[in-house]
């Protein structure tokens, strides 16, 4: 009960602290649309897809796998102006549960990346997309496991390294053959078979393919389930790895 | 209120290939009575920031025990931060973030329902004179008043013992002295305050007792007034030309009433004396009569800048 009332009062400031900044409804609200308004003319003939609507099938599900990734990896820079600011400190002086420390943060990322990727699905309705509302729930939650996992491990990279110079970087190493690896922008069903074999070793390939099938109104798919479980599981390690580094961190 | 027995920090630092082990707190053993105003003095690097955040639970001591409030550091964390309040030198307020709402999480975070969190925000900013701006970004506020929000901040809760790390660095002499009055009132609302400060006059006029730390180690504990008494006498500063300093000093060196001699850098000697008053006519004529010229001669009664230099060798003011 601690541990909930905890969280909801971290999310809650962060997330009033989010809706307050400018810059980010900017940023978040547009970005995704500029995506989808300024690729979707490319789609249907770099797919080879029949139609626009099935080039939307394979499209969106990578998107928004590419943004719970990205959304994710790169809060911890936010973290270390905390960091920084002593307020992560002054937190940690109180009785507040160190790991609703983490998860009230790292909600507000999961939050805003759904509130990302309803946009998306809604404007590609218009596209002509169609999915199933169940199967459609079950996206979001992969993504919502996707941006929990990848935000929290970017905490705790932030809280180890402690400094926007060693972050950028090391972000971007990860963030890089993680997505090009995972056939987010194009299925890797394309690729010559060596390729395959290594993209099985990547997570978010399977995350991506989990969702594509469910976007594809495939529920019964095997990837599906192995997609979010691999996530799952990550997200737990993930946050368990963290709440630790919340809970030693040294200055 | 507090006991602290044998507390030691160090840390590990990598500097290129190298790594370099500090030895930060060496050792402290301190006792901090209830309702007392308990300062910790020592120049910069002494380790007053690592033993304070070690005493509020922010790292983990290599060895020695603490005993905070009744509540056992090492077995009992949660405990020690149910009682504590701790401001920290580098400061704790959010820009984007208004004092209220500042004040109205951190009490929210000690457990503090919403309506009572309220209540005690309006009534902290009321004490600390921030009402007028409660509701601005905290970016907009100077040094001294956003120090203010930081200590209402370490207070919402109203713990028994409140750590306040250099709650004067960077303000004028006006909001210093402001802020004192604010330290005392805590005193008197039966808060036991643990600040640090490298002040010496802020030490002599705020605190009840003092530690003098140095190098990771206590080198002094007690009230300011019995430090001082404990390098009793009076302290003879003369002015002299660095040429002739040495000679002054194999002059006065063995003379019956100068109990000790210290020659300083830039020429002058500072003596202690049991009592200034007979002792500067005697130091006269024996200059005098050594046929030495001096420029000044000053009477002054022991500061805790000359308990500093006994037990350490080096001068704060320096330092
Ligand atoms: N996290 C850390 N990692 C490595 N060294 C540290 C760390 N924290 C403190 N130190 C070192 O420990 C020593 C004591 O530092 P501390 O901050 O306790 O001093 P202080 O008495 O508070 O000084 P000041 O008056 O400057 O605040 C210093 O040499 C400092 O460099
Ligand atoms: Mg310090």
């Amino acid at each position: 009960m601690k541990l909930a009332r905890d969280t909801w009062l971290i999310f809650q400031r962060q997330f009033q602290l989010l809706t307050r900044n400018p810059v980010w409804v900017f940023v978040g609200v547009f970005q995704p649309v500029m995506y989808l308004l300024l690729f979707a003319p490319l789609l249907k003939p770099a797919l080879n897809a029949p139609t626009q609507a099935e080039a939307y099938k394979i499209f969106v599900p990578g998107l928004l796998v590419l943004l719970a990734i990205f959304g994710g990896l790169f809060q911890g820079f936010g973290l270390i102006a905390e960091l920084r600011a002593g307020v992560i400190e002054r937190s940690r002086v109180t009785p507040v549960s160190r790991l609703a420390l983490l998860l009230g943060r790292s909600l507000r990322d999961v939050v805003s990346l759904i509130v990302q990727a309803v946009i998306i699905t809604l404007l590609a309705l218009l596209f002509d997309l169609r999915v199933v509302l169940g199967d459609l729930l079950l996206a979001y939650l992969m993504l919502a496991l996707i941006a929990l996992m990848t935000s929290a491990v970017s905490y705790g990279v932030a809280l180890k390294v402690k400094s926007e110079d060693a972050l950028a970087p090391l972000m971007n190493t990860v963030a890089q053959p993680v997505l090009l690896l995972s056939g987010i922008l194009l299925p890797l069903s394309f690729a010559p078979g060596w390729l395959q074999g290594i993209a099985d070793w990547n997570p978010f390939s399977w995350a991506v393919d989990g969702t594509r099938a469910l976007f594809a109104g495939d529920l019964g798919n095997d990837k599906v389930w192995q997609g979010l479980t691999i996530i799952a599981v990550l997200a737990a390690l993930g946050v368990y790895w963290a709440a630790r580094q919340f809970a030693r961190s040294v200055r | 209120m507090i006991q602290t027995r044998g507390l030691r920090k160090s840390f590990r630092s990598r500097a290129g290939r190298e790594t370099k082990t500090v030895e930060a707190v060496r050792g402290v053993d301190l006792s901090v009575a209830e309702g007392e105003i308990f300062g910790f003095l020592g120049p910069n690097g002494a380790g007053k920031t690592t033993t304070l955040r070690m005493l509020a639970t922010l790292i983990e001591p290599d060895g020695g025990e603490a005993t905070i409030a009744g509540a056992d550091l090492r077995k009992a964390p949660g405990e020690v931060r149910r009682r504590i309040g701790y401001v920290a030198q580098g400061g704790s307020t959010w820009d984007e973030s208004t004092a209220r709402e500042e004040l109205v999480l951190q009490a929210r975070l000690y457990g503090i329902g919403k309506a009572e969190a309220r209540q005690r925000a309006s009534r902290a900013l009321e004490a600390f004179q921030l009402a007028e701006f409660a509701d601005r970004k905290c970016k907009t506020y100077s040094g001294g008043q956003r120090r203010r929000v930081e200590i209402a901040l370490g207070i919402i809760h109203e713990p028994k013992i409140v750590f306040l790390d250099e709650p004067t660095t960077g303000l004028d002499p006006q909001s210093r002295a402001h802020m004192w009055d604010e330290i005392r009132r805590l005193r008197t609302d039966g808060m036991t305050v643990f600040i640090t400060t490298h002040y010496l006059d802020e030490a002599d006029a705020l605190c009840d007792r003092i530690a003098i730390m140095d190098h990771g180690e206590v080198v002094a504990e007690g009230t300011p007034a019995d430090l001082k008494r404990e390098i009793s006498g009076d302290v003879v500063q003369v002015g002299l030309d660095i040429t002739t300093t040495p000679q002054a000093a194999q002059a006065l060196d063995g003379e019956a009433y100068v109990r000790k001699l210290e020659t300083v850098d830039d020429g002058g000697l500072r003596l202690y004396v049991e009592e200034g008053a007979t002792a500067i006519p005697q130091i006269l004529r024996r200059l005098d009569q050594a046929g030495l010229a001096l420029h000044s001669i000053e009477l002054h009664r022991p500061s805790l800048d000359d308990v500093f230099l006994t037990k350490t060798g080096r001068s704060l003011r320096e330092s």
